[in-house]
């Protein structure tokens, strides 16, 4: 393998580390009074890191199995660049609070850096650099969690995650060292073969999913979930629950069918009752919530119920409609929490009572908030549908109907919930209700790109066949 | 290998930090015994790396690495959770967990 070969093959990774060291000296570069540029600079450098990796690249591996690039991982990578992408878009108005002046390169920096520790958390060939990547991707998230300095909820939120995340990587590393106990290496190729269904090794699996549940927020492992969505900023709680908790979906399903197919009766059990319990709870505590990013946050987790029927698939199908999902996923939750954000710095609202009569004041903010619930709660004509019906679909090729009825009510109790917020901004009446105001311009191109997400990602049907093709060649 | 003790004894040793951890991440109130405890969560990993490595694949060096990368990150770990700790402080005067409850359910 020539030399820029591996640079290819690291595309995405040397970008982003380039990109972030470049707007660390940028941001020192430039005079205080000029901080403001940065904004759009780093948007515009991302923006050309993100179609820079684009170019498609075939298979194969660095470090002697350490790093393992596909045509797949690298389609999971780019959908994660352009999440980012949509988020720095919505975070302008955000940044150029007069509070934020002096720290606006390091918000930027930091999340690319996470960003490149999910990039080599997915294509991990064995479970130190998975371990690495995945600390490199949640450890600077507790910073961006604390943003808001002089808010105590913000810095509660980042306290919280900073330990939980700890423990819960704690919980995963004696998962680990278990599984490495039983087959004797930690690379994913050498393992696969050795794992049976002994009991050292069901339970080093065991703690392996409470670790990687906290991560994706299933439900006995949720409960820092909604307090640290509600304490971060509005970009930063966007880029929590789309970005962060797309990566750990994909590594965890990669994980599960290529390390873990041997013991697969057992993880199959583990992952339905995972599966009930998040989507069950995940909707009726989302019913009681008035806080915006709360009610979005137990939505997330409902969601991550629904993504774990597209795992119990297993093979190409399942990966396809998991990562078919999560492209829905990015477009629809960013809508939604794109127009949390532009209400909440026009208005200081975040309150579900304090939208009504919204749709009189701000029509359009107000239907794309519709379309993305809409898309959240998966009826027909937009995306969401098509997404979960897939889902249910890669469920349902492994007979596991009950569990699809159960997902199916589900899913009409979530409509009502949804339902809640949209009678809110279009029915209810309001005497004050948040007053007509212009968004910036950024925030408008975001949720433009997010609607035509909504309504053209799932009628395109190419999308979800190139997808099958790329996880085709691994399964 | 040191005479008399087997790997059952390491493991128990390192069981046991690692729930006497998970306990005091859940009993005790200061945040900075909390982060202690999971401190001891991740050197029980890190025992557990070695002993396997040691007793049962001696002659591969993967889980010494390993143990060696878990030492390196819990340190970045500590320091980021020490950074946010002193912020609490500086809000709240106080770093007991109970007054750090603004968000509830």
């Amino acid at each position: 393998m020539t030399g820029f070969q591996t640079v290819l093959l690291l595309r995405h990774e040397l970008l982003l580390i380039l990109a972030a060291v470049g707007i660390i000296i940028f941001d020192l570069l430039l005079p205080p009074e000029k901080k403001t540029r940065i904004i759009h600079s780093s948007t515009i450098l991302f923006g050309a890191v993100f179609l820079l990796s684009l170019i498609p690249v075939e298979s194969g591996e660095l470090f002697g199995g350490s790093f393992q690039e596909n045509r797949l991982t690298g389609f999971m990578k780019d959908i994660l660049n352009l999440a980012v992408f949509i988020i720095f878009l919505q975070s302008g108005g955000y940044l150029r609070k007069k509070e934020n002046a002096h720290k606006m390169g390091e918000y930027f920096a930091l999340i690319i850096f996470t960003l490149t520790g999910m990039d080599f958390m997915i294509s991990s060939g064995d479970f130190l650099t998975f371990f690495i990547g995945l600390e490199t991707a949640s450890i600077p998230v507790a910073g961006l969690v604390a943003y808001d300095q002089f808010k105590s909820r913000s810095a509660e939120a980042g306290v919280k995650l900073i330990l939980l995340s700890a423990l819960s990587s704690g919980v995963l590393l004696f998962g680990i060292s278990m599984i490495y106990g039983a087959t004797g290496s930690i690379y994913f190729t050498d393992i696969a073969p050795g794992i049976s269904a002994s009991p050292l090794v069901i339970l080093g699996f065991i703690f392996f999913v409470s670790g990687m549940g906290f991560k994706i927020s299933l439900v006995p492992f949720h409960l820092w979930t909604a307090d640290v969505y509600e304490g971060a900023p509005v970009n930063v709680t966007a880029y929590l629950s789309v970005v962060s908790k797309g990566a750990a979906v994909f590594i965890f399903a990669i994980i599960l069918f290529t390390v873990f197919k041997n013991i697969i009766q057992v993880w199959e059990n583990v992952l339905y009752a995972l599966a009930v319990l998040t989507m069950t709870i995940g909707n009726l505590f989302a019913i009681r919530q008035d806080n915006i990013k709360r009610f979005l946050a137990f939505s997330s987790i409902a969601q991550a119920g629904f993504i774990l029927l597209g795992i119990m698939g297993t093979g190409s199908l399942g990966m396809t409609t998991i990562v078919y999902f999560l492209l829905i996923y990015v477009f629809t939750n960013l809508a939604a929490f794109g127009v949390a954000a532009a209400i909440y710095e026009a208005s200081g609202v975040e309150t579900i009572s304090g939208y009504k009569g919204l749709y009189a004041t701000n029509p359009r903010l107000s239907l794309v908030m519709m379309l993305a619930l809409f898309s959240l709660a998966g009826i027909p004509p937009v995306a969401g549908f098509f997404g979960k019906f897939f889902l249910f679909t890669s469920a349902g090729s492994q007979g596991y109907f009950i569990l699809i009825l159960i997902a199916v009510a589900n899913a009409t109790v979530s409509l009502y919930y949804y339902l809640l917020v949209v009678k809110a901004m279009f029915i209810d009446k309001n005497d004050q209700p948040v007053s007509h105001f212009k968004s910036p311009l950024t925030m408008r191109i975001s949720l433009l790109i997010c609607s035509l997400g909504i309504f053209f990602v799932g009628f395109a049907s190419g999308i979800f066949e190139y997808i099958m093709s790329l996880s085709g060649m691994l399964f | 290998m040191i005479q008399g003790l087997s790997i059952y004894h390491f493991l128990v040793v390192s069981t046991l930090m690692f729930f006497i951890g998970i306990a005091g991440f859940i009993i005790r109130q200061n945040l900075i015994t909390i982060l202690l405890s999971v401190e001891l969560i991740l050197n029980s990993v890190a025992i557990n790396f070695l002993v396997f490595n040691r007793f049962l694949y001696p002659d591969q060096l993967q889980g010494h690495f390993f143990s060696l990368f878990i030492i390196g990150i819990a340190a970045a770990e500590a320091s980021v959770a020490i950074a946010l700790i002193i912020n609490i402080y500086r809000r709240i005067h106080n770093i007991n967990a109970d007054n750090v409850n603004e968000m509830k359910f």
